[in-house]
């Protein structure tokens, strides 16, 4: 148990291409971060930098009360789960867990009593005699699982460790690493590129972009709230459709606009909060015409192309709604709603 | 594909018996021959079907010799072959795993440098450098000796190139993961690398024994006293040594016990030997 | 040249890792090459002392290249190499071909290809010698009812064919290999779409299979005449010593000939470094067509 305490760090590699630009970050004893952004962001080179596989360039990364920066990863009390597992082909499940006590030299039956305990908690003990090979792509998982866990390590470091499950496994071990971890309290840090795995499991998440930090905050704070143009359609699915404030004002929606922050250029607005019928709170309306209606189940997708501009936005309803494609629809949005946002910037603006 | 082709599939069959013909039919002669008594080989032509001899003849070459044909029992040349051969192989797959293991893992000054030293070993054949070779053997004082006839063979840089191009495709994370598990290198290369490349040194081990027992001129070179002689360069000494027409039926009995463990190594391990093949010269 | 994204740190290991194989091949191999293309300059002095060595840069090359039984060395090694190559793989492709058409017989006609692999060079020869035996040889007999008189002591030609099927025939299992390697990596849809195209079978092999073998062929092309250039020694030992009046002398023969039995060390030494070019040139040939496979 410990908490994580990064000072401006930076990752220069030889070339000079800059991976993680003045990353600053205090993660508290038992909180589950997800560090969130599209490939190459630097999350992973992040998560590598606190677990020792990247030298630091710069600053200072505290775990618990050391300084580690020149730690080897064994001697930084981690865990880490990786990608593709990272299982020792030639071992058995049993010694996969075992083999990094072995290495600190715990007494064997210290190691029985972890292993099997671990083994219980993820249900793999009937496996403990396989080789990696003859396992499922679950199982497997879990066993990379519980060589982390076997450690009871300071903290959990997580490299996008459901990407390589298929869609139904991925929802069943999300909720289970993030109810381990409730039960654990082990601090963690997860990275993924996932944006829905980023707002189901964390505690904060950090949403990075180039190297840089966007935005840090509770799910429903960087939901609500985004930071920046970035965020906004990076958190969110679908994305959040911006709109230019020049175009809204030509369509004569503009005695709402009034109310928006000074120097706003940019409206963001969610596929969700897009409606069919006027509400009775103030509001924007729009009209466009329906370009195709994409039924997904309990709710559907439809995509507008709005009137007298190109810019195509995307609502999200729930069941199937009446409308016809090529048909001309009347849209609103509450101004309670509205995101606004500076374009020079990319920033929130108020 | 269907193709029904009768004819051409039967032309396939009867080109692949006569190639197998051909490949079996000089063994096939040298067994025969060394079922023979001497007499045979005087006059006429050389038979083709076993003759009475076998067990006298083998007994003859493992445990007498022919001191009229200059050489010494083929046991103890056949010893030498084993030796030299295991050495070799041994000495190489260490050398080898561990330089590779080296470019692989590390980085460090002048590893492109030790790389190119390593490469150079390709373009330098003992074949070229014969008399250059033999003095620095003779100077260290190796002629004569198992160290002599297996040191100056083991460097190789087939070898470290085939484990180089295994290491870089066992996943990263491999070692990653087992940094973290507290293993410091050697302790990766022994417990995970190792393991894992145990299929490539098997492949390699058949290539290599088959290289070292098949060595004819450098034992040649470094060997003038028989007790070191190896069966390969041994036979030539039958065949050459007398003025008089070679003792074939000896000669043969020898050839086929020089033939004989290489042969083993293939047909038992074919999978490993085609791998072994295959992968080192990529 | 890549390593890993991340590696060990350690300031000594990576050296003592490397150093017997870089010790070896100092001693053994960088230091001999230094030594012959140095003697190579020299006169050597005489056994006595009295007349010390003398530098006479490239008079040994220049000899060479006057002399005849040198020149002759390099046409035979030339003769050699082509005969020796063309009919091992001419064959090994024949086979290779035919194996691949086998479905259940595959396995069991490769085992029975593969096995001469093992067979050194000099055993090889020595197989062949006795076969074509002028006395008592199988061959020479059956050659005799055609009214052939065969005798590789005597005819030089016949003395070259006798060493180049000794060297082809324990050549074919590899390049049998190699060949059916690059057969089965042949997409199966790549013939039925041509077969759907209407090319006959022929055809089919030489507008798609033959160009699609075209790297094995070169790759095996360069291992084959490096093969009959420097592994074939055992094979002129053991046969026939370089002769009927040199017509096998093949170049890395006259070396071990020149400094061992003649003991001409200047001349012995200028002829190996003229081999390592040779190598040299064969190996760049051979890694600059795998590096575009393989990247370094």
């Amino acid at each position: 148990m410990a908490t994580i305490v990064m000072d401006d760090l930076h990752k220069v590699y030889a070339g000079g291409v800059k991976a993680v630009t003045g990353i600053s970050l205090d993660i508290a004893d038992g909180e589950m971060i997800v560090l969130v952004g599209p490939s190459g962001c630097g999350k992973s080179t992040l998560l590598r930098m606190v677990a020792g596989l990247e030298t630091i360039s710069d600053g200072t990364l505290k775990i618990g009360d050391r300084m580690v920066n020149n730690l080897e990863p064994a001697e930084r009390d981690i865990a880490m789960v990786f990608q593709n597992y990272a299982l020792y082909p030639h071992m058995t499940v049993f010694d996969n867990l075992a083999y990094g006590l072995r290495n600190r030299k715990f007494p064997k039956d210290e190691i029985n009593r972890r292993v099997h305990e671990a083994a219980e908690m993820l249900e793999i003990a009937a496996y403990l005699d396989r080789k990696p090979r003859n396992l499922s792509g679950g199982q497997r998982q879990r066993v990379a699982m519980g060589r982390a866990l076997v450690r009871e390590p300071a903290a959990f470091l997580f490299d996008e460790p459901l990407s390589n499950l298929d869609a139904k496994l991925r929802v069943q071990m999300r909720v289970e690493i993030r109810q381990l971890q409730k039960r654990l309290k082990t601090t963690s840090l997860y990275v993924t590129h996932d944006q829905l795995e980023a707002l189901t499991m964390a505690d904060r998440l950090v949403v990075l972009n180039g190297g840089k930090i966007e935005q840090v905050g509770t799910p429903m704070d960087v939901f609500n709230k985004p930071a920046s143009v970035f965020v906004a359609g990076f958190i969110g699915s679908p994305a959040m459709n911006m709109l230019d404030v020049a175009y809204l004002r030509d369509t004569g929606a503009a005695q709402g606009l009034s109310g928006l922050p000074q120097g706003t250029d940019l409206i963001g607005v969610r596929p969700d909060d897009l409606l069919l019928n006027a509400p009775e709170a103030p509001h924007l309306s729009l009209t466009g015409d329906v370009v195709l209606l994409e039924p997904a189940g309990s709710e559907s997708h439809i995509y507008v192309s709005l009137a007298g501009s190109s810019q195509p936005v995307t609502m999200r309803v729930q069941g199937l709604p009446n409308v016809l494609e090529g048909a001309r629809i009347n849209l609103s949005v509450p101004l309670s709603a509205l995101h606004p946002f500076a374009s020079a910037t990319g920033l929130r603006v108020g | 594909m269907v193709e029904n082709d009768r004819w051409g599939s039967l032309f396939a069959h009867l080109v692949l018996i006569l190639g197998v013909a051909l490949v079996i039919f000089p063994v096939y002669v040298a067994v025969i021959a060394s079922t023979h008594p001497p007499g045979t080989f005087v006059r006429g032509v050389m038979p083709l079907l076993p003759g009475p001899n076998a067990l006298e003849n083998y007994r003859t070459v493992i445990f007498e010799g022919r001191s009229r044909a200059g050489t010494p029992p083929i046991g103890g040349m056949l010893w030498n072959s084993f030796v030299m051969a295991m050495a070799i192989t041994v000495g190489k797959l260490s050398i080898s795993i561990l330089s590779a293991f080296a470019i692989v893992y590390f980085r460090f000054p002048f590893r492109m440098f030790f790389f190119w030293v390593i490469f150079l070993t390709l373009m330098l054949p003992v074949e070229v450098r014969i008399v250059p070779t033999f003095q620095v053997v003779a100077d260290l004082g190796m002629l004569n000796s198992f160290a002599g006839l297996s040191i100056p063979l083991i460097a190789s840089a087939t070898a470290t190139f085939l484990f180089r191009q295994f290491f870089m495709t066992v996943p990263e994370e491999l070692m990653e993961a087992a940094r973290v598990d507290g293993a410091g290198p050697m302790k990766f290369f022994k417990d995970i690398l190792m393991p894992l490349s145990i299929t490539n040194i098997a492949a390699l081990f058949v290539i290599m024994f088959i290289y070292g027992w098949n060595q004819y001129l450098w034992p040649l070179l470094i060997t003038t006293d028989p007790e070191y002689y190896t069966i390969v360069m041994g036979i030539q000494r039958m065949v050459t040594g007398g003025d008089s027409e070679p003792l074939w039926h000896l000669v043969m009995a020898t050839v086929v016990l020089a033939a004989l463990p290489p042969i083993l190594v293939i047909l038992f391990m074919q999978r490993l030997f085609v791998k072994g093949l295959t992968e080192t010269e990529k | 040249m890549q390593t890993k994204r991340s590696t060990f740190s350690n300031s000594w290991l990576p050296y003592a890792l490397l150093a017997p194989q870089i010790i070896i091949t100092l001693i053994f191999f960088v230091w001999p090459a230094g030594q012959a293309l140095l003697q190579s300059f020299y006169r050597q002095g005489d056994a006595f002392g009295v007349r010390p060595p003398t530098f006479v840069w490239f008079r040994n090359f220049a000899m060479l290249f006057d002399d005849a039984l040198y020149l002759n060395s390099l046409k035979v090694t030339l003769y050699f190499s082509v005969g020796t190559t063309v009919l091992s793989m001419g064959l090994a492709l024949l086979f290779a071909v035919m194996v691949n058409k086998m479905i259940r017989s595959k396995e069991t006609y490769t085992t029975f290809l593969v096995w001469p692999y093992a067979i050194a060079p000099a055993i090889a020869g020595v197989l062949w010698w006795f076969i074509f035996n002028p006395n008592i040889g199988i061959l020479p007999y059956v050659l005799e009812g055609v009214g052939y008189d065969w005798n590789h002591r005597s005819s030089s030609n016949d003395a070259m064919i006798l060493v180049i099927v000794a060297a082809a025939w324990k050549q074919i299992s590899y390049n049998f290999l190699f060949f059916l390697a690059g057969l089965q990596s042949i997409p199966q849809s790549l013939l039925e779409a041509a077969a759907i195209d209407g090319a006959s079978r022929f055809k089919r092999f030489w507008n798609i299979v033959f160009p699609l073998l075209s790297p094995v062929t070169f790759f095996l092309l360069v291992v084959n005449i490096v093969y009959a250039m420097f592994d074939t020694f055992g094979v002129i030992h053991a046969t026939t010593e370089g002769g009927p009046s040199q017509a096998t002398n093949i170049l890395v023969y006259k070396v071990f000939r020149d400094g061992f039995v003649n003991l001409n060390m200047g001349s012995s030494a200028a002829q190996s470094v003229i081999l390592m070019g040779i190598v040299i040139i064969l190996t760049v040939i051979q890694f600059r067509y795998i590096e575009r496979r393989v990247n370094y």
